[in-house]
């Protein structure tokens, strides 16, 4: 009898699960584009005599995209309550100097320059979000002016590459185990860690009611400002986290860390294509990995296939825009 | 409360009004718009602070400097405008704010269970705890939203014109709501325009004119004449302007079989200088026929002369405007001036109007005050409409469709409205309009079409029945 109860609930939890999962409509469309990429470059590398599969590239794919990954996680938290950051790019620079200057290659700094980089990041996001919620700015405005801000001290402090990363904390950049990338496992790790917090906690939840109407929140009970810095502070930490990983895999700290991987549009692009709604209220973390995977394979075919950047950057555009067209259609369609 | 003042940038909106309502009561709050009803219930709701009095609660006395602080002293509001999120399930949005942690975490089960208990409580089994608000119809939303003040044992429920978005036989499940709170010895405030449902609900009724409490009586004691009498402070002796004693006119539109993926066989002809009503229950195609003729969800079959629009501009080119259903989200834009928003479709067909052509016409349409650099949105919703109405005669339609021309609009400016729609009439334009409330239909239409299954079931003539227009419309 007990069983036979234990196993209903689970089957009742297991529906549920399958029907959340299923309700995400444009995560499961997005991870299906990218089975579809994913045979397809199969197809173009066998017909090249090239292996695509090769646990070689695998890796590849994941320490390219774990940064981008990273931040795209907490992108995706802000875009969520209804906001944006452009600081991401910037901040990241700044945290691989944070961290490079700190460690100075001494394996014994690297406890002192994580702390020093989380707390930089989340003062950044303190900020981005005081901005936001105190001084009534819209986030585009308010993140563009941080950007600046951070741009202006990284040209006025820095000519180039600062500061140096001890060998044992490269390990975080170049390490795998087995198939897996240790990049990529933190990737994971922060991308559990979100998907926890929006469908488990209270401040998922109100994220969610945030971005879904900020009024309707207030209305009922939410302290909307708190949510609004919350997420903030946890993207630009985010993105913090991303700037140590980019520390890693460069050996030093670099002024044009952020920027040269374009990390503000490219987030902000991955969530999008990961199905979560511009203005907020819909979508997840889910949706993202799958949109930054998407752009990680879709890289990875264009380089090996020895591809120009020029028609790279145009395929790129062109997946983005028919992705958010393909949302919209089946939006009104539904 | 007693004694409530308030002012919004140095207009008093709110004067010494005292309010009072007992455990397992409905008491009515009517008035205009304007008069003050939105603004006391949002201090009541904790949304806004008032100027002066007090408010008390079981005798103590109590000062909300947040919503959530009169949700807890047992205050729960239900919004005109239902504020619920559509991207979230019914169990999330009842406990938005306030859900039930275990260890840290969301108790997604525990919400899921309570939500049910109190739909079933309500006998709600239409629908559950999980299913996203966005796929459920107004009168379900409307009973989240109860389930939502419930949960949050509320002993004082507000309800800002509940049934404005509702279809008529939905009108008679809300009924059933609000006696079920009643019976829970729950206080009803009730705020809404519809006289026929507060004769129906109420115990007692507040007036509130100009911000002041005019009288507080029992539902009982007063008939509908005098509640007007008190609302608008005038006599309205015949409630709807005389129709037109010409025939009418030529044929200014002319439809055959007209369909779409909504609509089908559609026959219709509007006359000069008449004005035809059209009923129907929500999900009749009532709306779909107004887009179809105006050309914003057009006919894909069928004849229509002068043309057949297939856009919005042909519509207009062809001499048709619409006033939409939806004020706030397809009529007005809230942040521009009344002047720009007259001035809308002027300008999108290149056609400029001057400055004293709109305020001409702005006078014509009654609009009072008439200031044509207000921001609309400060404007009350008969105002809006007003000038929506302003808007469209800046081209002078040949044809126009009116698709709940007097919802959410106030006693005084709905009378102006259908005086404003018979001079129209008598200057030849053709005018549709769709109506959910059956007594305006009656009174104003020269003939009524009614709508079933996206077809024209019927027609009716002038001066026929609430129970005829309701047998065609229901019929299956």
């Amino acid at each position: 009898m007990t069983q036979q109860l234990k196993l209903r609930r689970v089957a009742a939890a297991e529906g549920s699960f399958l029907r959340r999962l299923s309700a995400d409509q444009p995560a499961r469309a997005v991870y299906l584009a990218l089975a579809l990429l994913i045979m397809l470059g199969w197809l173009l590398f066998t017909l090249d005599g090239g292996r695509f599969l090769s646990q070689e590239n695998i890796v590849g794919i994941q320490q390219r995209s774990a940064a981008l990954g990273i931040v795209a996680i907490g992108q995706t938290l802000v875009i969520l309550a209804g906001g944006l950051d452009l600081s991401v790019a910037y901040l990241i620079s700044l945290t691989t100097l944070v961290a490079a200057e700190i460690m100075a290659g001494a394996g014994a700094n690297v406890p002192a320059a994580i702390a020093a980089v989380l707390a930089v990041s989340a003062l950044v996001g303190l900020v981005n979000g005081l901005i936001v919620t105190r001084l009534q700015v819209h986030a585009f405005i308010a993140t563009l002016g941080t950007a600046l801000i951070i741009r202006g001290v990284l040209d006025a402090r820095y000519d180039g590459p600062a500061g140096s990363v001890p060998a044992s904390f490269r390990h975080l950049g170049y390490d795998r185990i087995g198939p897996l990338a240790v990049s990529a496992l933190l990737w994971a790790a922060v991308a559990v860690s979100a998907w926890l917090l929006l469908s488990r906690t209270r401040l998922g939840y109100r994220i969610y009611a945030v971005g879904g109407n900020t009024e309707v929140a207030r209305l009922s009970g939410v302290r909307t400002e708190r949510v609004m810095i919350a997420v903030h502070v946890l993207c630009s930490v985010c993105a913090g986290i991303a700037g140590l990983l980019l520390a890693s895999r460069l050996g030093a700290g670099t002024p044009t860390a952020g920027t040269d991987g374009g990390y503000d549009l490219e987030s902000i692009a991955a969530v999008v294509l990961g199905g979560t709604a511009l203005a907020g209220g819909r979508g997840g973390v889910a949706g993202t990995v799958g949109g930054v995977l998407l752009l990680a394979v879709l890289d990875s075919i264009f380089n090996q296939m020895e591809v120009n950047s020029f028609a790279k950057d145009v395929v790129r555009g062109v997946v983005l825009v028919a992705a958010l067209a393909i949302y919209a259609r089946r939006r009104r369609t539904a | 409360m007693t004694g409530i003042g308030k002012s919004f940038l140095g207009v008093r909106v709110l004067d010494g009004v005292d309010l009072e309502a007992a455990a397992g009561e409905v008491h009515a709050v009517v008035g205009e718009n304007g008069a003050g009803k939105s603004t006391l219930m949002k201090i009541l709701a904790g949304v806004h602070a008032p100027d002066e009095g007090t408010i008390e609660i079981d005798g103590r006395s109590v000062a909300f400097g947040h919503p959530i602080e009169a949700q807890r002293a047992g205050v729960a509001i239900i919004y005109q405008e239902l504020t619920l999120l559509p991207e979230r399930t019914v169990a999330e949005n009842v406990f938005l704010g306030r859900e039930p942690v275990r260890r840290g975490l969301v108790d997604r089960a525990a919400m899921e269970s309570a939500t049910g208990e109190l739909l079933s409580s309500l006998g709600e089994e239409s629908f559950g705890p999980r299913d996203l608000v966005r796929r459920l119809s107004v009168a379900q939303q409307q009973v989240v939203e109860i389930a939502k003040a419930l949960s949050l044992n509320a002993r004082i429920v507000v309800m800002d014109e509940p049934t404005a978005a509702l279809a008529d036989h939905e009108v008679g499940l809300l009924y059933t709501l609000v006696r079920r709170l009643t019976e829970r010895g729950i206080a009803v405030l009730y705020v809404s325009h519809r006289l026929r449902e507060i004769f129906d609900l109420a115990h007692r009724i507040t007036v509130l004119k100009d911000g002041a409490r005019v009288a507080t009586a029992e539902a009982s004691s007063l008939d509908v004449a005098t509640l007007i009498r008190l609302m608008v402070g005038r006599e309205l002796d015949s409630y709807y302007p005389p129709r037109a004693a010409d025939p009418p006119g030529e044929v200014m539109v002319s439809v055959r079989g007209g369909g779409n993926a909504r609509l089908r066989g559609i026959d219709l002809d509007l006359r000069a200088g008449e004005i035809v009503g059209v009923a129907g229950l929500q999900g009749s195609g009532r709306t779909e026929l107004a887009k179809a003729l105006f050309g914003a969800e057009p006919f894909t079959t069928g004849e229509m002369t002068p043309c057949r629009p297939r856009s919005v501009r042909e519509g207009i080119a062809a001499g048709i405007g619409l006033v939409t259903e939806d004020r706030k989200a397809e009529g007005i834009l809230p942040h521009q001036r009344v002047r720009d928003n007259a001035l809308l479709v002027a300008r999108a067909i290149r056609r400029s109007a001057g400055t004293p052509a709109i305020e001409r016409l702005l006078r014509r349409v009654r609009l009072n005050p008439p200031r044509p650099a207000q921001e609309i949105r400060l404007l009350s919703g008969g105002n809006q409409q007003k000038v929506v109405l302003a808007k469209w005669m800046t081209v002078a339609p040949r044809v126009l469709l009116l698709d709940e021309p007097t919802r959410g609009v106030d006693v005084g400016a709905k009378a102006a409205i259908h005086e404003l729609m018979r001079e129209l009439a008598r200057d030849g334009m053709a005018v549709l309009m769709i109506s959910s409330e059956l007594p305006e239909l009656i009174g104003m239409s020269d003939r009524i079409v009614v709508m079933r299954d996206g077809g024209i079931a019927g027609e009716l003539p002038s001066g026929s029945t609430e129970e005829s227009v309701m047998r065609l419309a229901a019929a299956s």
